[in-house]
């Protein structure tokens, strides 16, 4: 019974962490810019399907280049860091497109709520064009983990590789943001910026170059988790990363906005708390991130770790 | 180009536009509007089709649920309202969006309203899509009408105030929980009429009708159309609506297209195609 329990919440923590992952993507542009991008759920389908290409994989008979791939097949690893940086660099194109004009005017910042949402309509729907409306399952399926087993015995749960590996790397890329934010100059820096922008730039800080950072950083997390669920579940649809984008939307909240730490328990919690309902009832497992999100909203608005807002007069 | 059944849908989207546009000129950000709209379609498809299957209702009938939807809707909003209301700019955003989401798969999952397929063989009230024309037309023109006279009246402008300086108002003693509660509330019972037409002009209805891709076409009629005034979500209802149809020569760029509409629209257009100073110069409109 434990063992169950235990494998459970080995699972849930692992899709924790990719909800982790893409609530930590809107946290740095949230902190920096104070606005939402909503073109994340759409850059998470795009790092999933890049790190497919990269891997070798033949884009499907819907496609606008049936049976096309890339020559090479690189491995998992190799794939998923690559795709993270394309998918990085899609998302300052995003950031020149749908946000640097509107800030640049003063305009109202929930405008770039409206244009980032335009960004990801026109990245999904080409991907769609591109790549056809059908799932895809990774080439060479676990095989791709090249020597590691499909699945390993941890405390006695049976727990597949990739999971573990999920969890993994998802911690590997949040512990190297939480350090970089922490120690380096340049994180020094998001965190001035975030903290006043304008005191920021006074002090000699580029803060332009640093939110071209944080959508940078931001795009690449989108991408590792796109990437990291497709190898673990499949891609579904160019649709696929819009779900996960809004279940890290309430993550966010959950944890408490602009907040990194809170970011991490609140993918964990919610990825646990998703993996206990029982199957039962799987078709509700959808509404819970949201109904949290609500009770959390409504009852203690700074989430988990957030920090309380005070509004000056 | 423009059929009757497109017209209908374009009039459709005006509704709805309107819908999301009510809050936001009490300066609330809410895209809850296809949680209620999703409501209102499934209280009429699960009203007409009770009983042995049929192919016609009366015109009464479908004002009958109409009447229940918008009475549903509102004590649904008066709920919900009270303590969403509380919160603010991107909270508020992000909490009607929940409400979306919780609706549709409450819609997707509850034992009666016929899971992922719906329900379908909705019985209709008119045999062409011109009674359809006629019947969201006149709520369009009612609706329109309403407006008109609230931008004159004390609630209309104290909207207004809570829009543009929410604490200022409350100083000048204006209920502003109360303002943005009724602006909430009209908001729903509107997308809740809606639902009901299009459910019965649809035929069939299901958890699909009401999803986060809805909350954004709607936000989009209003940010395009421009929010200064009720003519704006009407406008980028009717146009934003009719786009995706008249853009079907192009096939699959169609939705891309779509997308840089809403992407490049309020890059071009910060304040829509309804301007205030346009509304100065067409004059008689001037709100």
């Amino acid at each position: 019974m434990t063992e169950a329990l235990l494998q459970t919440l080995l699972n849930g923590a692992a899709s924790g962490g990719v909800y982790a992952l893409v609530a930590l993507g809107y946290t740095l542009i949230f902190s920096v810019l104070g606005v939402i991008n909503f073109a994340q759920g759409a850059l998470f389908s795009l790092g999933g399907y890049l790190t497919y290409l990269f891997m070798g994989g033949n884009i499907g008979v819907n496609g606008a280049l049936p049976g096309w791939g890339l020559p090479v097949g690189l491995p998992f690893l190799l794939a998923l860091v690559l795709a993270a940086l394309g998918t990085g660099l899609v998302g300052l194109v995003v950031e020149r497109i749908a946000f640097a004009p509107l800030r640049r005017r003063g305009a109202e910042p929930l405008l770039s709520l409206i244009t980032s949402l335009g960004a990801g309509v026109v990245l999904v729907n080409l991907l769609q064009i591109l790549m056809g409306a059908e799932g895809y399952a990774f080439p060479h399926g676990a095989a791709a983990l090249g020597q590691l087993p499909e699945s390993l015995l941890i405390g006695g749960a049976r727990i597949r590789t990739i999971q573990v590996l999920l969890l993994l790397i998802s911690a590997l890329a949040v512990a190297a943001l939480s350090l970089w934010l922490e120690r380096s100059r340049s994180g020094k820096a998001m965190r001035a910026v975030a903290e006043d922008a304008t005191t920021a730039t006074l002090l000699g800080i580029n803060s332009e170059a640093i939110v071209r950072l944080a959508f940078l950083l931001s795009g690449m997390l989108a991408g590792l988790g796109g990437g990291l669920i497709g190898m673990s579940v499949s891609l579904a649809g160019p649709y696929f990363g819009i779900s996960y984008g809004l279940k890290g939307l309430a993550v966010l909240v959950l944890g408490g906005l602009g907040s990194v730490p809170g970011a991490i328990v609140g993918g964990l919690v919610m990825g646990m708390a998703e993996a206990l309902i029982p199957p039962s009832a799987s078709g509700w497992r959808d509404a819970l991130a949201f109904a949290i999100l609500f009770a959390v909203l409504v009852l203690r608005p700074s989430g988990l770790l957030g920090r309380r807002q005070l509004e000056k007069v | 180009m423009i059929d009757n059944g497109l017209l209908v849908q374009m009039i459709l989207g005006a509704l709805l536009g309107l819908s999301v546009y009510v809050p936001m000129a009490a300066g609330q950000l809410s895209l809850a509007t296809p949680a209620f709209y999703a409501i209102g379609g499934t209280l009429a498809a699960l009203l007409a089709t009770q009983g042995s299957p049929q192919a016609t209702i009366s015109l009464g009938a479908v004002l009958g649920e109409m009447l229940l939807a918008a009475a549903l809707t509102a004590g649904l909003a008066l709920l919900v309202g009270v303590p969403v209301l509380r919160l603010r700019g991107i909270y508020l955003a992000i909490a009607t969006i929940a409400l979306v989401e919780i609706v549709r798969v409450a819609i997707l999952n509850l034992p009666f309203t016929g899971g992922a397929t719906g329900i379908f063989g909705i019985p209709q009230p008119f045999e062409e899509p011109l009674g359809y024309v006629w019947l969201s037309g006149a709520l369009l023109a009612l609706v329109g009408w309403l407006f008109q006279r609230l931008e004159a009246s004390p609630l209309g402008r104290s909207m207004a105030a809570v829009r543009d300086d929410e604490l200022a108002s409350r100083c000048m003693g204006i209920n502003t929980t109360r303002v943005k509660l009724t602006a909430f509330v009209a908001s729903a019972m509107l997308a809740g009429i809606t639902g009901v037409i299009a459910a019965h002009y649809l035929n069939t209805w299901n958890a699909r009708q009401g999803s986060f891709d809805v909350a954004i076409t709607t936000l989009a009629f209003v940010i395009l159309g421009g929010s200064r005034s009720w003519l704006g979500p009407v406008i980028g209802g009717l146009l934003l609506t009719a786009l995706p149809e008249l853009l079907r020569p192009v096939g699959d760029l169609r939705l891309v297209l779509f997308g840089l509409v809403i992407l490049l629209g309020p890059v071009f257009f910060p304040q829509g195609l309804v301007t205030p100073a346009l509304l100065e110069r067409i004059g008689r409109w001037k709100p």
